[in-house]
């Protein structure tokens, strides 16, 4: 068995009165590529942003490799929903990818020469070396994913939590990003993915959660991606669509 | 008074040039703490905040019984600070809209800061004529001290810029993430609020409380039409907000009683004009002027193609068609004909028109461009 890398306990997450996470406990082994499947307002985004301590919850605890977020921060790279910014923002892709290496500076200290190198490495890895220095609104929306994801690898994290990457992207930008997330799995890094579309699941992930308020099932695709699992998450009977 | 004179006169009269200076200094500082409310989509922040300075500067009249315009700043920065907030307060802790939280917070403290006034008006104490500049500001009252105050914070406040440059670009475009790299986003948040309340107090004087944020807002919103830097953006809108002080001041200094403060922010709003339709990228005109010619240029091509789907069917691309087969295809006119022999890609004889060599492979390649064009 391998080791955990991120465990949560008894997370509990609410707007107001009305519970969005309820009583999570999750634990994801290092070097998977794991899925985040639920219906809308399962709380998926919310799940991530608790672990990442975006959000506060009300109750339950995280752990990165057995200690508290807050000391494994360095470990851990984050790719928010990319519509969670303005993209009319004044700056270029190479200035954004920068800002993953914003992190480990710290306060005040500037990026230097190796900061702009490594983000042009990443934009290379991404397919947006010829980019670097658009205007990030004159972007298609694949390659602003793109982008957010070059930020991310900057980090050279253990741990990469996404929130919907392939969102709004074309067959090719999804398929880039994809080989981008094997090739990080490959290096035995965790990849924890919210995702959308229940069909590709089998083929991009290795490992899959299903949540919906509570935490339906988690483990290996092969062995928990099923009808039964599909159909508690989601309360429709999925036979049909999935076995297509 | 003629121009020449009035800056001789800029150089020589004392008080004018501490006003011009005093009003240099504000518009800049200005400028470039309102690019950073600009980009936060918190313009209305400004405007709630110099709103909410108004009780402040009654109470603190009210308590030193004197009109040392130090002290009413005081007031002011501890109300508006107060005001912002509460606003902060109302948006985190209710499920309120920040809209609906500025709205309230700028009309209450407006509303108990003139009903704080009239009931001053009414006191004998006859100190209190005169406080009601603060409602429009009246930049006459400049002196050196309140230039060299203004020019202190803005000082400061480019020092702070500077050091947090980096933290300061990374929670204006993306908070979230900012907090996942360990930043504390509540403090950088703090910091940029209170100069942003600094740089207000500062300007009610001047500008007044009801004016105070277009000062804040309209050079950051011109400077944003011309660039796609930050960093240009905040010096373009310092630029911007200095001028903006220095035309105010001449014009209502060379126009009698005409009054500061509205001048300048009606300077600062033509600036917003003039970028809005004239600045390159961003700019109505040229953004029209694009539309036209890429229209033209689609127009030509279409003409182009349609000629090259004739001249394929047959053997010789050179072969000459007569002008009127062209009638019935859209898009074909004229000056479009001409345009396409000047440009050499047509050949042109009497009623006969016929591809030239390079029309042909320009009329090719026509897809292929387009597609390499748009990656």
């Amino acid at each position: 068995m391998n080791k955990i890398a991120v465990k949560v306990d008894d997370l509990t997450v609410a707007y107001n009165y009305k519970p969005v996470l309820w009583d999570i406990d999750l634990e994801i082994p290092e070097g998977v590529l794991m899925a985040i499947v639920g219906p809308n307002g399962a709380g998926k985004s919310t799940l991530i942003k608790s672990i990442l301590g975006i959000l506060k919850p009300i109750a339950g605890s995280v752990s990165i490799y057995g200690k508290s977020y807050k000391k494994q921060r360095s470990l851990v790279a984050y790719v928010p929903q990319k519509g969670s910014v303005d993209w009319d923002f004044p700056t270029t892709a190479l200035d954004v990818v920068m800002m993953g290496t914003y992190g480990s500076l710290g306060w005040i200290k500037r990026p230097g020469i190796k900061e702009k190198k490594s983000a042009l490495e990443a934009l290379e890895k991404v397919g947006m070396l010829p980019f670097k220095n658009r205007q990030i609104s004159q972007l298609s929306g694949g390659q602003q994913q793109r982008i957010f994801l070059a930020r991310a690898l900057v980090q050279n994290a253990s741990i990469y939590f996404m929130d919907e990457p392939f969102q709004g992207v074309d067959a090719t930008t999804e398929i880039a990003i994809i080989n981008i997330l094997k090739e990080l799995r490959k290096a035995n890094k965790t990849v924890i993915v919210v995702h959308h579309d229940l069909q590709t699941v089998p083929e991009y992930f290795d490992w899959v959660t299903f949540l919906n308020v509570k935490k339906i099932a988690t483990g290996p695709v092969k062995d928990i991606f099923n009808d039964d699992n599909l159909t508690k998450t989601y309360g429709i009977n999925y036979k049909v669509s999935i076995q297509e | 008074m003629d121009v020449t004179e009035y800056i001789k006169l800029v150089f020589t009269d004392y008080t004018l040039r501490t006003i011009t200076l005093g009003t240099a200094v504000l518009g800049a500082v200005c400028g470039m703490l309102g690019s950073f409310a600009v980009l936060r989509k918190q313009s209305l922040l400004g405007d709630a905040i110099s709103h909410a300075a108004l009780p402040g500067i009654a109470i603190a009249f009210l308590i030193s019984g004197a009109k040392d315009s130090n002290v009413l700043l005081l007031g002011a920065l501890v109300s508006g600070l107060i005001g912002t907030f509460w606003i902060r307060g109302i948006i985190t802790k209710t499920h309120l809209k920040a809209d609906t939280a500025l709205g309230l917070i700028l009309s209450l403290f407006f509303g108990f800061g003139m009903l704080l006034l009239t009931f001053i008006q009414k006191q004998p104490n006859a100190n209190q004529a005169g406080l009601d500049k603060y409602l429009f500001g009246q930049a006459a009252t400049l002196v050196e001290s309140d230039v060299w105050l203004m020019a202190t914070v803005t000082g400061i406040c480019f020092v702070v810029l500077m050091l947090f440059w980096k933290e300061f670009k990374i929670l204006l475009f993306d908070a979230d993430y900012t907090k996942t790299l360990g930043f504390n986003t509540k403090f950088i948040d703090i910091l940029i609020t209170t100069f942003i309340v600094l740089a207000i107090v500062l300007g009610l004087q001047t500008v007044g409380v009801v004016l105070m944020s277009a000062m804040l807002l309209a050079p950051a919103a011109a400077a944003r039409q011309w660039t796609n830097s930050l960093g240009i953006m905040i010096i373009l809108a310092a630029i911007f907000g200095a001028f903006s002080g220095v035309f105010g001041t001449a014009i209502s200094a060379s126009q009698n009683n005409l009054s500061t403060g509205p001048i300048i922010v009606i300077i600062a709003g033509i600036f917003v004009i003039i970028s809005f339709i004239f600045s390159p990228n961003r700019g109505l005109l040229f953004k029209q002027i694009r539309f036209i010619k890429n229209r033209r240029d689609l127009q030509l091509n279409k003409t182009l193609a349609f000629m090259h789907q004739i001249a394929k069917t047959h053997e010789s691309i050179s072969h000459p068609h007569t002008v009127k087969i062209l009638n019935n295809f859209q898009g074909y006119t004229r000056s479009t004909l001409q345009q396409l022999v000047n440009k050499n890609y047509v050949k042109l004889e009497g009623n006969m028109w016929s591809l030239t060599e390079e029309g042909f492979t320009k009329a090719s390649n026509l897809y292929n461009q387009q597609t390499s064009d748009n990656e």
